[in-house]
Parts: structure tokens; sequence; C-alpha cells
């Protein structure tokens, strides 16, 4: 195939994948938190369910002024929220979604991740500085402290996965969890990393994942009864959006990285070749539902910690946890 | 951590004078944790607290200068909206002092009705508190549970005095009779809603449930007690040197509440506990209402069941005037202590009416316990001391 056509047809696909999913997890978010709390939700936009709401606020949000502070740094101001946008949809170039529904399939896939998500947290740190507003500062500094808290844990459950399939690429990574674990009366079982033995690296990745989103329990960068809206505080119209849709956005593709390395990613058992590439975008997108459905539920039961609190957490319980997660799993893989 | 206004030397052989200058921020008088209009002029390093400022009088609103051309009748309009949250509540204080001035005797079953709806108040305001606190903390689903279930309390004060808020419903001698409630012949019509205590008891049962949701949902949960459990500790002898009263005082460890000390309703003809705690931080602040609504469920299930018949109302002129003479008359509020200093000159209106608010007493602590601590705990602190800016303005 012509390159440039399929670079159109990759932008088009992952653009249209991940902002129809940004909204349809906000909208889901809206639902289920109402049921949670006894209320009803969005009701009447687009008829039926309220539907439309997410649209509807998009479009509202659309038409508000964009305001800068007059003491802002406009330039940086300006960029911060694409900065935050573009270090999402980099994550879904290397997702693979089946054998060759793949953006590109990167042999440091699993490294390239961990890199291009973090540099969300330069975004938030632009927005914090430039706002020139003594909240937004205030998150701003708390979201990069709250990197040195996330970051060393989320490394570290990656690496024993890394570890346990022998390679950094993503596609490979979803083979290893495809083949065959053991024979029982000729029925050859296989089984995704969570089951193999990874259970403790996925919940040390799922809880840095959530602080890596900011979101409840860890969203101290915004921490509403705090810093009003943290770096968000003076955001408004477009901007904000960005901020938004790219807070949902990355909460699929977080969701879609643990998918891929802890679930097994496409992986149906027993299909291969071309029907896996058109089943597989099916189960990759019911997995990530189901661990978004998670970070939606965390989000709407418990209350906030604080920033020594996650570090505490961080580096008394998931480093050494993930540092002995890594060697439990190299022995095995050694051993076995 | 630094101190402020220290000089960092470095070590290097160029000598350069470093300094970081502490960051003074405003919050409020509009921010989400405030409770309304309170500003704290804080001065913070980094994350740290060093001292808190806290400028009042926002919402002054002149109540005492007003009550002074004012007849007593039309005061208590203007004192249930001091604190709002639990309006029936501040009336309660108010009228019991004129009474004493004047020296009228209530009926029995308007005590008792006066009774019950103070108690409904305070489940009420507590509920309040159920459901902001957590917020404060981050947690934004207790809000609605709690709240929702708040609404059948407002329905039955509703249903009794005619207003959710702001009941207006004492009158010197005893309450307003409440016209309507489905009775058809005078005498009836002239006392409370037909059913009244049976839809009491089972809203009753409902705080019931959800004190038990509550404590599922709150209480026990880990990251709650993370930022909660020693975390603005208050210790008794701080409590009373800053003139705390209520459940703030109480979580502290000193079982002073006015409800067995003054005689100004019939609490004594009901069989309740005073709930207490020892430690004094925020934890025990929180656990300490989340009692009181129990212990005033159970103050209104009594109360339903020993109500004696009789009038609403004692036989009063029609003009009200005060002998001349003064009196103080205090009541324990959801929130604390709240006093009335009536001065009469004899007359329609009082010479001078002092406001003991509650709210006002309790946040004179807010430098000291601030001192020090962390923004996110200033937050939880300011919200475990639940006061209301209406009441601290008056």
């Amino acid at each position: 195939m012509n390159f440039w056509l399929e670079l159109v047809l990759k932008l088009v696909v992952v653009l249209g994948f991940v902002l129809t999913g940004a909204l349809v997890v906000i909208y889901a978010e809206l639902k289920a938190g109402s049921h949670m709390q006894s209320r009803i939700g969005p009701y009447y936009a687009g008829g039926r369910w309220g539907w439309a709401q997410p649209l509807a606020d998009g479009l509202k949000f659309l038409q508000k002024e964009d305001l800068a502070p007059a003491a802002a740094d406009r330039t940086v101001f300006g960029w911060a929220p694409y900065v935050v946008m573009m270090s999402t949809l980099a994550i879904f170039v290397v997702i693979p979604f089946g054998p060759d529904m793949v953006g590109r399939d990167l042999d440091l896939g699993a490294y390239y991740l961990l890199a291009i998500s973090s540099l969300s947290v330069l975004g938030i740190l632009m927005a914090g500085w430039s706002s020139a507003n003594k909240y937004s500062l205030m998150g701003g500094l708390r979201a990069a402290a709250q990197l040195i808290a996330y970051e060393l844990p989320l490394v570290l459950a990656v690496v024993a996965v890394v570890i346990q399939a022998g390679t950094m690429s993503l596609n490979g990574i979803v083979e290893a969890q495809s083949q065959t674990w053991f024979t029982v009366a000729g029925l050859e079982i296989s089984a995704p990393f969570l089951i193999k033995g990874q259970i403790l690296g996925f919940m040390i990745f799922m809880i840095a994942a959530v602080a890596e989103l900011s979101r409840i329990p860890f969203d101290m960068p915004i921490a509403e009864s705090e810093l009003t809206m943290g770096y968000l505080t003076e955001y408004s119209g477009i901007r904000f959006t960005m901020f938004f849709l790219g807070e949902y956005a990355s909460m699929i593709g977080l969701s879609a990285i643990a998918a891929t390395l802890y679930l097994g990613g496409y992986d149906v058992p027993g299909l291969s070749g071309n029907i896996l590439n058109v089943v597989g975008p099916g189960v990759m997108i019911f997995k990530i539902a189901i661990l978004v459905f998670i970070i939606i539920w965390i989000r709407w039961t418990w209350p906030r910690l604080r920033e020594d609190q996650l570090q505490k957490l961080a580096w008394h319980w998931l480093i050494p946890l993930a540092l002995a997660n890594i060697a439990i799993v190299a022995v095995f893989k050694v051993a076995f | 951590m630094t101190t402020p206004g220290m000089i960092h030397r470095s070590e290097s052989a160029v000598s350069v004078e470093l300094q970081t200058p502490d960051m003074t921020i405003n919050i409020g008088p509009q921010h989400p944790s405030t409770h309304g209009v309170l500003r704290l002029v804080a001065n913070i390093d980094g994350e740290r607290v060093i001292d808190v400022d806290p400028v009042i009088g926002y919402m002054h609103r002149g109540y005492e200068k007003i009550s002074e051309v004012r007849t007593y009748a039309q005061i208590t309009a203007l004192v249930n909206r001091i604190d709002w949250v639990s309006g029936f509540a501040n009336e309660i204080p108010f009228i019991v002092g004129v009474e004493k001035l004047m020296g009228v005797e209530v009926p029995e079953r308007a005590q008792y009705i006066r009774m019950i709806l103070t108690e409904l108040a305070r489940i009420s305001s507590h509920l309040v508190f159920m459901s902001s606190y957590p917020l404060e903390l981050g947690a934004t689903t207790p809000l609605m549970h709690a709240l929702r279930e708040r609404e059948y309390i407002l329905e039955l004060i509703e249903e009794m005095t005619g207003g959710r808020f702001h009941p207006n419903f004492n009158r010197v001698g005893g309450v307003k009779p409440a016209y309507g409630g489905g009775s058809t012949t005078k005498k009836q019509a002239m006392d409370i809603p037909s059913g009244y205590f049976q839809r009491t008891l089972e809203a009753m049962d409902r705080m019931d449930q959800i004190c038990k949701d509550i404590d599922t949902l709150v209480t026990g949960n880990e990251l709650i007690k993370m930022r909660t459990v020693n975390v603005g500790v208050i210790p008794a002898d701080k409590a009373l040197e800053y003139g705390l009263t209520g459940p703030n005082l109480r979580a502290s460890g000193v079982a002073y509440d006015l409800r067995k000390i003054e005689n100004y309703l019939p609490y004594d003809e009901v069989d309740f506990e005073v709930a207490v705690r020892e430690g004094g931080d925020c934890f025990d602040r929180y656990v300490v209402r989340l009692d009181e609504i129990r212990e005033s469920v159970k103050i209104v299930r009594q109360a339903v069941d020993q109500i004696p018949k009789g009038p609403l109302q004692a036989k009063v002129p029609r003009i009200l005037k005060a002998p001349k003479g003064q009196v103080y008359s205090r009541a324990e509020n959801p929130k604390g202590e709240f006093g009335f200093y009536i001065v009469s000159e004899g007359g329609k209106m009082p010479y001078r009416l002092k406001i003991r608010s509650s709210s006002f007493s309790n946040l004179s602590i807010l430098p000291w316990i601030l001192k020090g601590q962390l923004v996110p705990d200033l937050v939880a602190i300011m919200g475990s001391l639940d006061f209301v800016l209406g009441d601290v303005d008056r």
C-alpha cells in the first residue's frame, strides 16, 4: 500500500477511535457515577438516556471564550493542552488491536509507551506554571511530585512483564500470552500474564496508572476542594476541552496498555490470522471497558489522599513489592 | 522543611544568598471549601501552612442592631436565618429567653413539639456535615446519599411549620398552630397534622439506615481514616481555652452538653447519652456527629411516645411587652452553644440583643490549629469544625 495513504488511514482510525472512545467514557462516567450516587444523570440530550450529553458539553465548550489571564505566558499557556493531548494520542501508535491492527509494532514498544505516557506531566507543569495563578502553580508542582511517586512502580511493574515475555514489542508480549501454557487431556491451555503469576504486578500497575491519570484517590493536582481546580483553574473553552478529552483518552490509553500487558490483549485462544484481526479489536475494547469501569468505580467510591501519603505508599509499598515481583518472575523464568 | 525567612547559604566558594519567600495565598471568599464567604489569608511554604489569618464579616447582616427595632415576635423570623442549616434550633434559645423574661409558662405539649423539631433540625444539620465533609476530602458519593435522607427530615419540618429552612414556628408561650393536615374540626385544626408522628417514626427508621450506610461508606473507609485520624488534634484544655462548644468540644473528651445541664426543654424526661470521644482529631469530630444523629433519633422516638395532650399555646396578651430586666438564655444547637443576651427596658422591643453564636466561637481556634499544617489538612480541619458563615457573621 502507498505509504501516505496508509499513514492517513491510520491517523483517521486512531484519532476517530480515541476521540469517540473518550466521549463514550465521559458518558459512561456521567451515567455510572450518577447511578452510584442514586441520581439519574444525563437524561434529555439526544432524546434517549441523554446519550448526546458529552457532545452537547463539547459544543458548549467550543462556544466559550478562550480566556487567558493577563499575566499568563501566553505561548506556553496555549500549547500546554496540546502537549497533554499529544502524549495521550501517541500511546495508541503501538497498541495492538489485532496481529496486524497496529499503528507501528516497535521493537521497543513497552519502552516507548512508558516514555511517551509520562510526557503529559510536562504539559501539566507548563499549564500550572504559565497560568500565573498560585493554585495552578501548586497543582502543577503536585503533578510533578506525583510523577516521582508513580513512575518508578509503573516502570518496574512493566519490567516484570518484559522479563516474562522476553520481548519489549507489544505484539510479542501478546503472542507470549497466547502460547500454550500447559496441556490437559490434549487441550492446549494458554493464559494471560495476569493468571501466569503477575497479579501483584497488575495491581501495582493499576494503582500507578490511576496516579498517572490524576484521578481520585490520587487527584491531588486538581484537588477541587483544596486548589479549586489545580492546573486547570485558568483554562476555559477549547483548551479546557483538550485537557478534559486528554484525561479520558489517557484513561483508555492506560487501560489498553494494562489489557495488552496483563490481560492478553486482542488474543482469543484458538483463533489466529485474519479472523483475529476482525475479532481482536472487539476483544480488546471489551477488556479496556472493564478496566475503565474499575477506574470510574474507584473514583466515585474513595476520597483523595494527601501528596505525602502517596509518596509513602509508593516508596514504602509499591516499589519494594515491584522489585520483589521482578525477582520472583526472573527466578521462575530461569528455573522453569 | 525550611522555616520562614530562613536564608540558605550555598556551600560553594562564591557566596550567593538565596531566599525562598513564602507564598501568600488567598483562600476565599470564593473557594469551594470555605462554606461560603470565609476568607483565609494564608502564608504557605510549599505545602506547609506557616500562619493563617481568617477574615470574616463578608456576610454581616446586622441582626443584633435590627433586633432593636423589631418586636419580639418579629425577631424569631430573624434568628432562624443565623445558622440556616438548623433554622428551627436557633429559635429555641431566643424564645425561651423571652418567655423567661415575661414569665410565661409554656404548655407541655408545645415543649415536646419544640424538642422533636429541635432534634430534627440537629439531624438535618449533621446530615449536611456528613455530606459536605467527605466531599472536602474528595469523596463525592456520600454527599448525595446524606442529602437524599435529609430531604425526609426537611419534609417533616415543612409539614409541621410550613418552612423547610426558616420555620419561624415559635411564638411566645408556645408554637404556631399548624392549619391543615386533613382535620376538619376547629379543635383538631389547631393541633399538629394528623398522622404526623407516624411519618416521623418512619423517617427515623430511615435515619437508622443511613447511619449504617454512612458507617460502611465513610467511617470504615481506610482512606478517610488516613486523612482524618490524628489530623488537627485539639486537646481538651485548648478546646476550652478557645471557647469551643458542641461536637467540637465533645470530640476532645469534654462531656459538656447543655441538654443535660440547662432545663430549657424537657430533655430530662427522655433517655439519651452524650456522644463523647477522647482523641480530639478530625475523625473524632466526625464520629461524634454521627453518634449524635443516633442519639437524636432516640430522643425523637421517645418524645413521640411520651408527648402529652393539651394546648399548643399559653394565654399571652395580644401586645407582648417584656418587663424591665435582662436575661441570658442558651441552648445546645447542632453547632454548639447558642446564646442570646436580651436586655429589656420595658416595651415591645428589646433594648439590646447580643447573640453568642456557636460557629463564631468555634472558628476562633483556626489560627492556632492551622499553624504548621499541610494545605490538604487545612481543608480537612476546617471542614471538621463544621461552621456556617451565617452563624459566624450574623
